[in-house]
């Protein structure tokens, strides 16, 4: 309910599908490496136009496998995805991701890094430099353009990652664990611009954490994952006020309770 | 170059050794010579062995071929099999490794030829090459592939082999085609190893042309060490070896400058 | 690879090639290559004579010794520079520079110094193998996790001790580096060999190139390649067997 309350009432790109139809969907996937280990098993989800949504989840659940199934970059054993009602075959134009360990070209200054998934799709150089810039000073990295990655800070390199795939302007935001090789503070940092983020961009997030706090801080919706093989066991929808004060929320009673909440139910899979 | 694997594993050594050569101040260098040069005095003053010249004598015999030409005359003659070989082993062992690394059955039917001519003694077909293709042009140039084609093509097969995975996935999520995947990401994200590959090779090139020269028939250089050796002129012959030597581990050198100079502009303020 | 759904093994490539050299051979499509049955014909010849016997002798011990020399001042050298700076300081240029040098000009300078035999052979392989794994052992010395070195201390180990940790947990770069060294070191023999001349295998060349013997020249070839190969199969293997070591070692 309160993810509904969310959505932006009046989103563009809802004209050729109405609001409440999931933007991704995910049917039944399986997904078998190597003919023996099942990574996930019988994934039925759905993913609202305009929510944040965390696949949460300890290592070896196939969290990762499953975001990458819903990008293309994988194909399940059996079931299929969704997109806007089409069957995904292959990355699309739709989806963009950001990955865990930024993957940077280190030969590229920060705007070409930006301006890649626009390069690759035949842009004109001013043009896409130029969209590029926009979102390079969306995510807070004025003035570093002409910078190499080696250059910027683990959090600056995943702005990088960030602005590239705000730039190809996709629907769906792929994120996978985004914030893990980034330190504590930085990672807050992040976390607070992404909510101010959303409030810009007409976007559906989804993104893979194994931080239940950050599950819990960003998320209209929590997928909990179950590990060997991987399966859901449990989808929240956190009712927490993310208007005001980004730190009100982490002293929020529904913050904390939640937090523990997830905790207890995951504590049996921990060895 | 990073700082957990060895030189030797990581692309070769000699690319490590330039940076750490240009990167050491520069009284550590001349001290390091002067140290060399002094214990060479000292041992050729002990007359230890008659035909072991002192470092002075070595210098004056080498500016006095150097002025009488015969120096100059050598190397002419030396660079032509060298530069011919080296090209070919450039065009060929590139292509060759780039194929073996992004085609699966390339690799099948040629690696195995590559890796054994890799650990292999190359030099032993020298005297197989002399005999087939006589004394001429051909086997100088045969000798210096030999030597110099393998470690090039092993080392760009490799390159390419050890992409990123994170970044070919990039690639693919923003829509690249295979050709974008191959020249956009691949290629510039191997050319640090493959330029590594390229230095071994021009190294073992200089190696295979002397082999040649004092194998085949004295010519260039090859009989400016034979020639000098016959009529006992032992200051000469160790100014001719001592110069070829350093001939070699300047060109090097130069060619590491070149590759920061023309392909790396994110370290060109490095260093 | 598999192919049409079979698996087939990784050198089985090799026997693809060994059909072709065959090939080639038979309809005399290139100079170089004689039939490959000639060559496994020519190989029994080869393998019997006493000469060959005279010559594996003298590459297995010139190999052997030089190697030796090789491994131990190579450690020896690596450890000086990885643990004292101003020692690395004078010497890293030197250890670099012979490493990519054409070692074969320097072969003639040994033969006047050490002389026609095989001390020339020993110090043409010592001088092949001794700096990669001088440079290797440097580079895992100077990785040694500070903390194992802290460790090590405040828990008062002795100098000993301390140098022992510092040798093993550089164990795996050692290795890499000593691998190297085997399979430049077969090259170090091959090429004092063959320089020198008048012994060893550099002597059977000269007498097949004098004969024309194609077949003995290729079978001669091929143990030495199988020679080289097969220590470089072995020494991978040692290695795969300490892997675990450098993953645990973080």
């Amino acid at each position: 309910m309160n993810a509904i309350a969310h959505t932006p009432a009046s989103s563009a790109g809802t004209t050729a599908t109405p609001v409440d139809l999931p933007i991704v969907k995910t049917e039944g996937i399986h997904k078998v490496y190597g003919g023996t280990v099942q990574a996930l098993k019988d994934i039925n989800l759905e993913f609202k136009r305009g929510e944040m949504t965390s696949l949460l989840g300890p290592s070896g659940c196939g969290k990762t496998t499953l975001l990458k199934i819903i990008a293309g970059l994988l194909k399940p054993t059996a079931g299929e995805v969704r997109v806007n009602g089409k069957p995904v075959t292959g990355p699309g134009p739709e989806r963009a991701f950001v990955f865990q360990d930024f993957a940077l070209m280190p030969w590229a200054t920060v705007l070409r890094n930006a301006a890649f998934g626009l390069e690759q799709q035949g842009v004109a150089r001013a043009e896409r430099e130029e969209r590029a810039r926009h979102y390079v000073e969306e995510v807070g990295l004025a003035g570093f353009e002409d910078k190499y990655p080696h250059e910027l800070s683990g959090g600056m390199r995943q702005r990088v990652g960030l602005a590239r795939a705000l730039a190809v302007d996709a629907d769906v935001l792929l994120m996978d664990e985004p914030f893990s090789a980034v330190d504590e503070q930085t990672r807050r940092k992040f976390q607070e611009d992404l909510i101010r983020l959303r409030e810009v961009e007409n976007k559906t997030f989804i993104i893979v954490t194994h931080s239940i706090e950050e599950a819990v801080y960003l998320s209209d919706r929590i997928v909990l994952l179950s590990p060997r093989p991987g399966r859901v066991a449990q989808v929240l929808d956190p009712d927490i006020n993310r208007t005001g004060d980004p730190d009100a929320i982490r002293r929020a009673p529904e913050y904390l309770d939640l937090t523990d909440d997830i905790w207890r139910g995951l504590r049996e899979y921990v060895e | 170059m990073s700082a957990t694997v060895p030189a030797a594993i990581a692309g070769g050594p000699t690319g490590s050794s330039i940076a750490r050569f240009s990167q050491m101040p520069a009284m550590w260098r001349i001290l390091s010579l002067a140290l060399f040069f002094a214990v060479w005095e000292i041992a050729g003053r002990t007359n230890f062995n008659y035909a072991f010249p002192t470092f002075f004598e070595t210098l004056a015999a080498f500016f006095e071929m150097i002025f009488d030409g015969s120096m100059g005359a050598a190397y002419l003659r030396t660079l032509e099999p060298l530069i011919i070989g080296l090209v070919l082993s450039l065009g060929v062992g590139v292509s060759a490794g780039v194929a073996m690394g992004l085609r699966k059955e390339v690799e099948f039917l040629s690696l195995p030829i590559f890796i054994t001519m890799q650990a292999a003694p190359m030099a032993a077909l020298i005297p197989l090459i002399t005999f087939v293709y006589g004394i001429g042009l051909t086997s100088k140039v045969l000798a210096v592939i030999f030597l110099a084609m393998p470690v090039i093509t092993i080392n760009s097969y490799k390159a390419v082999r050890n992409v990123p995975p994170s970044l070919l996935d990039m690639s693919r999520s923003f829509m690249g085609t295979r050709w974008q995947q191959v020249t956009k990401v691949i290629l510039p994200a191997a050319s640090p190893m493959m330029f590594a590959g390229i230095r071994l090779g021009v190294a073992e090139g200089f190696s295979g042309v002397v082999l040649a020269e004092l194998l085949i028939t004295p010519t260039g250089i090859g009989d400016l060490i034979t020639f000098h050796r016959s009529v006992a002129n032992f200051a000469h012959m160790y100014a001719t070896i001592a110069s070829i030597v350093a001939f070699a581990v300047i060109a090097v050198s130069l060619l590491y400058r070149l590759e920061i100079t023309l392909f790396r502009p994110e370290k060109r303020g490095l260093s | 690879m598999t192919l049409y759904g079979f698996r087939i093994p990784k050198f089985a490539a090799l026997f693809f090639w060994i059909v072709v050299w065959e090939i080639v051979g038979q309809f005399e499509l290139m100079l170089l290559f004689p039939p490959f049955t000639e060559v496994l014909a020519a190989m029994t010849d080869v393998v019997t004579t006493p000469s060959f016997v005279e010559a594996a002798r003298i590459t297995a011990y010139c190999y052997l010794v030089g190697l030796s020399l090789a491994v131990v001042a190579g450690i020896g050298l690596g450890l000086l520079m990885g643990l004292v700076p101003a020692a690395d300081k004078l010497l890293n240029m030197w250890v670099n520079i012979f490493l990519s040098a054409p070692l074969s000009a320097l072969v003639p300078v040994i033969m006047i110094l050490f002389g026609m035999g095989e001390p020339t052979v020993i110090v043409t392989v010592f001088m092949f193998a001794v700096w990669i794994i001088a440079l290797d052992t440097r580079a895992g010395v100077q990785h040694v996790s500070p903390s194992l070195k802290e460790m090590a201390f405040s828990f008062g180990a002795s100098r000993v001790q301390r140098l022992k940790i510092v040798l093993l947990s550089a164990l795996p770069e050692i290795l890499a580096g000593i691998r190297l060294g085997v399979i430049r070191g077969v090259k170090g023999v091959v090429i004092g060999q063959l320089l020198v001349s008048i012994i060893g295998v550099g002597a059977l060349f000269s007498l097949y190139s004098q004969n024309f013997l194609m077949g003995h020249f290729w079978a001669l070839i091929l143990i030495l390649f199988a020679f080289a190969l097969s220590l470089a199969e072995l020494i991978g293997r040692l290695e795969q067997k300490v892997e675990y070591y450098a993953g645990a070692r973080g």
